[in-house]
């Protein structure tokens, strides 16, 4: 399953820790929340970076005191059509001003590539590999929207207000 | 009329390539059904029992004539020559290819129409008063907020993947023509006692299988706080909504399993941490959105003109049509015409495209161009001189749109129905044809006085039958046809749930009890202009039962 990161389709750095497997010290690891969660002195030392997998039914915020110290937080669609991680993604960027990877996982689809890099994700785990290269132009099919979001937080109304506006200039 | 700027004209044609491209990877094969099916939602397109149906959004019920003739144009083109409206300020074709919906599509964006969200689990088209702008009793423009609503949520990238679907439905008069107390989110637009205007904010409200009225969880929400308030409610349901069951997965089941208070507590929890931030508007901004609608420059014309006195005392069909189909305007010397969708024997909301061609020119003549449509399935034209109101009378007429029974017992409510929809367990447009033959008389139906007969053909509810006067619930019971009938239903500022008469009835004796039950409402009414609905609730529904039963 590719991964497309910043746009570009990129090696996972990362493993990916089972339950209670070891982790193993220098390598960046994603590892589970509830792990996290009872202890998470565990992570302080490792050379490693390390990041976690949170479920979309649990509330983000918990995550809040361990952002420091996280590399990447990785949410889940178990399909796409269950949105509630957008509205995670956009709480840890815009209220938690968590600056690390986001990262989609779980089926993330090519249509869905725009709402989800709009809500903050920066990282996207492609289900299907044929959409990965199609990345960019999903997310350049549109040239403006009504409302803000993570990638441009002045909503339309604002933009509007700004008198050297071109309507051939992208907005966002 | 909203004047679409360049933003606004982009964003559609974007999406409309963007739609022919999803078409093209499902035709190829490289979306599968299951993938596709909520892209094509959100664009307004659903698989019906015959073929392809595409819904078409009307925002706020308005349209302009050159609208109406693309509406009327597609029809031509690509379907069979009728378009069908909605109880929610929308417009359904029926029977469209798959292949052309691309093209459709581009045709529409021509005049900056849309199929965007008019499906799926994301927020629908924003729903308001079709008098809004022109009814003598409201505070301010609905559409105003109507369409800063539109904006904020199409293609909002958080909640385009819901738990379900969102309503949303605003007046601003306090008659509610637009049904705010069965929406997700019902706002009314009021005066507060300090003289500032502000939405009480309802949620919960809902038809379906488990229909609620809406409970206030905000008496007075300031203008500024309209968007971040709204987003705070969607995201709180985005988040806990149960995604479990479909049937259980609407705002009004977590509501309800919460409580409103605990609800209500969420989301001021939420709003908070958005209040003040880019979502905050102020006057600047609903200015620059008011100043895209563009208002009729009214004539200084007199109210009652000798043209109009002449036709009242010289054509009593006129005269009937006049009493029913106009109401009083803001403006002097103007009046707001209802076309009635309903002609007796005919499917409640079909309009040919003759009939939208025709009904557009008289737009352009009489009425500023605009048409507007209500959620009672029927077209108004919104700004006639009084003076032309003969000439108009005469020329809907003659296309069959001036039957004189707006909100009489003809003026029916009804989905379509087992005669198109996939979901349906019975047809609705035949029953409601059959009822309009039953009290063909005109006569009859004034002296019966205002009654809504609201049908649906399943539990789902798009006939709104929970709040009709009278609604009739299509049920499958060993394959045959039944109908559950409620009494006392109704959608306004007194919105209440109708009380279940009794055992359903078989097909063939729905319209015999409803003319039993409006027989027996006639007997008993304390006097002429006691309403159904009020008789109903003087009596409760037990006099009718006894009535109808007795006799079966």
């Amino acid at each position: 399953m590719p991964l497309v990161r910043n746009g570009k389709i990129v090696d996972d750095l990362f493993i990916r820790i089972l339950d209670d497997a070891v982790v193993p010290d220098d390598v960046a690891a994603i590892v589970p929340a509830a792990r996290l969660l009872a202890d998470a002195g565990e992570f302080v030392q490792r050379g490693g970076a390390t990041g976690v997998l949170w479920p979309n039914d649990r509330n983000v915020s918990e995550l809040a005191p361990h952002l420091g110290r996280l590399a990447l937080v990785a949410l889940v669609f178990p399909n796409f059509r269950d949105g509630r991680a957008y509205s995670q993604a956009r709480i840890l960027r815009e209220r938690h001003h968590f600056r690390g990877e986001l990262r989609a996982t779980g089926q993330v689809l090519r249509d869905q590539f725009l709402l989800l890099y709009r809500a903050g994700f920066d990282a996207f785990e492609v289900s299907k590999p044929a959409d990965a290269p199609a990345f960019i132009k999903a997310i350049e099919r549109y040239s403006a929207f009504y409302q803000p979001a993570v990638d441009a937080p002045a909503p339309a109304f604002r933009r509007r207000s700004v008198k050297n506006f071109r309507s051939d200039q992208p907005v966002n | 009329m909203y004047i679409y700027d360049d933003l606004d004209r982009r964003l559609v044609a974007e999406r409309v390539d963007e739609f022919r491209d999803q078409v093209a990877r499902r035709l190829s094969g490289e979306l599968t059904e299951e993938e596709f099916k909520p892209l094509r939602l959100m664009n307004g397109v659903y698989l019906q029992l015959h073929a392809y149906m595409l819904r078409i959004a009307i925002p706020y019920g308005t349209l302009s004539s050159a609208q109406l003739r693309t509406l009327a144009q597609i029809a031509r083109r690509y379907d069979r020559n009728y378009g069908h409206f909605t109880t929610r300020q929308n417009l359904q074709f029926n029977w469209i290819k798959l292949s052309d919906l691309p093209d459709v599509m581009a045709d529409l964006a021509s005049t900056g129409l849309h199929g965007m969200q008019t499906s799926g689990n994301c927020v629908r088209n924003i729903t308001t008063d079709q008098w809004a702008g022109v009814a003598t009793d409201e505070v301010e423009d609905p559409r105003i907020f109507a369409e800063i609503l539109r904006q904020h949520s199409t293609m909002h990238p958080e909640f385009t993947y819901l738990p379900r679907k969102f309503k949303i439905a605003i007046t601003a008069a306090p008659h509610d023509r637009a049904a705010v107390r069965v929406h997700d989110i019902g706002l009314r637009l009021h005066r507060n006692g300090a003289g500032e205007t502000g939405f009480e904010v309802i949620v919960g409200g809902g038809l379906g299988r488990a229909p609620f009225v809406g409970k206030t969880i905000k008496p007075f929400l300031a203008k500024r706080d309209l968007l971040s308030y709204v987003e705070a409610i969607l995201r709180v349901y985005n988040q806990y909504g149960r995604r479990d069951n479909i049937y259980k997965a609407r705002i009004k089941i977590l509501v309800h399993d919460m409580g409103a208070e605990k609800f209500a507590a969420e989301v001021d929890a939420e709003w908070l941490n958005i209040k003040d931030g880019a979502l905050a508007i102020d006057p600047a901004f609903i200015d620059d959105i008011a100043g895209r609608f563009r208002y009729p420059r009214y004539e200084m014309v007199i109210d009652n003109p000798a043209a109009l006195k002449r036709a009242q005392v010289t054509n009593p069909r006129f005269e009937n049509w006049f009493k029913n189909a106009v109401s009083p305007h803001k403006a002097p010397g103007y009046s707001i015409v209802t076309l009635s969708l309903k002609p007796e024997g005919g499917p409640p909301g079909d309009a040919t495209s003759e009939q939208m061609d025709r009904i557009a020119d008289l737009a352009d003549r009489y009425s500023f161009g605009e048409i507007r449509v209500g959620h009672e399935q029927n077209l108004v034209l919104p700004h006639v001189a009084q003076g032309d109101l003969p000439a108009i009378w005469a020329a809907l007429d003659e296309i069959g749109v001036a039957t004189p029974n707006v909100s009489l017992v003809s003026d029916i409510i009804a989905c379509p129905g087992l005669d198109y929809c996939s979901l349906a367990n019975t047809r609705s447009i035949p029953v409601a044809q059959e009822l309009t033959r039953r009290f063909k008389s005109l006569d009859a139906q004034r002296a019966i006085g205002r009654l809504h007969i609201n049908i649906s053909g399943c539990i789902n509810a798009c006939g709104h039958h929970h709040v009709g006067h009278i609604g009739i619930l299509g049920v499958e019971k060993n394959g045959q046809e039944f109908f559950q009938i409620t009494l006392g239903g109704r959608a306004d500022e007194k919105a209440e749930l109708g009380t279940l008469l009794g055992p359903a009835v078989p097909y063939a004796e729905v319209a015999d009890v409803i003319e039993d039950v409006v027989a027996t409402y006639v007997e008993l009414r304390e006097r002429p202009d006691e309403l159904f609905v009020e008789t109903v609730k003087r009596l409760g529904v037990e006099p009718f039962k006894e009535r109808v039963y007795a006799a079966r």
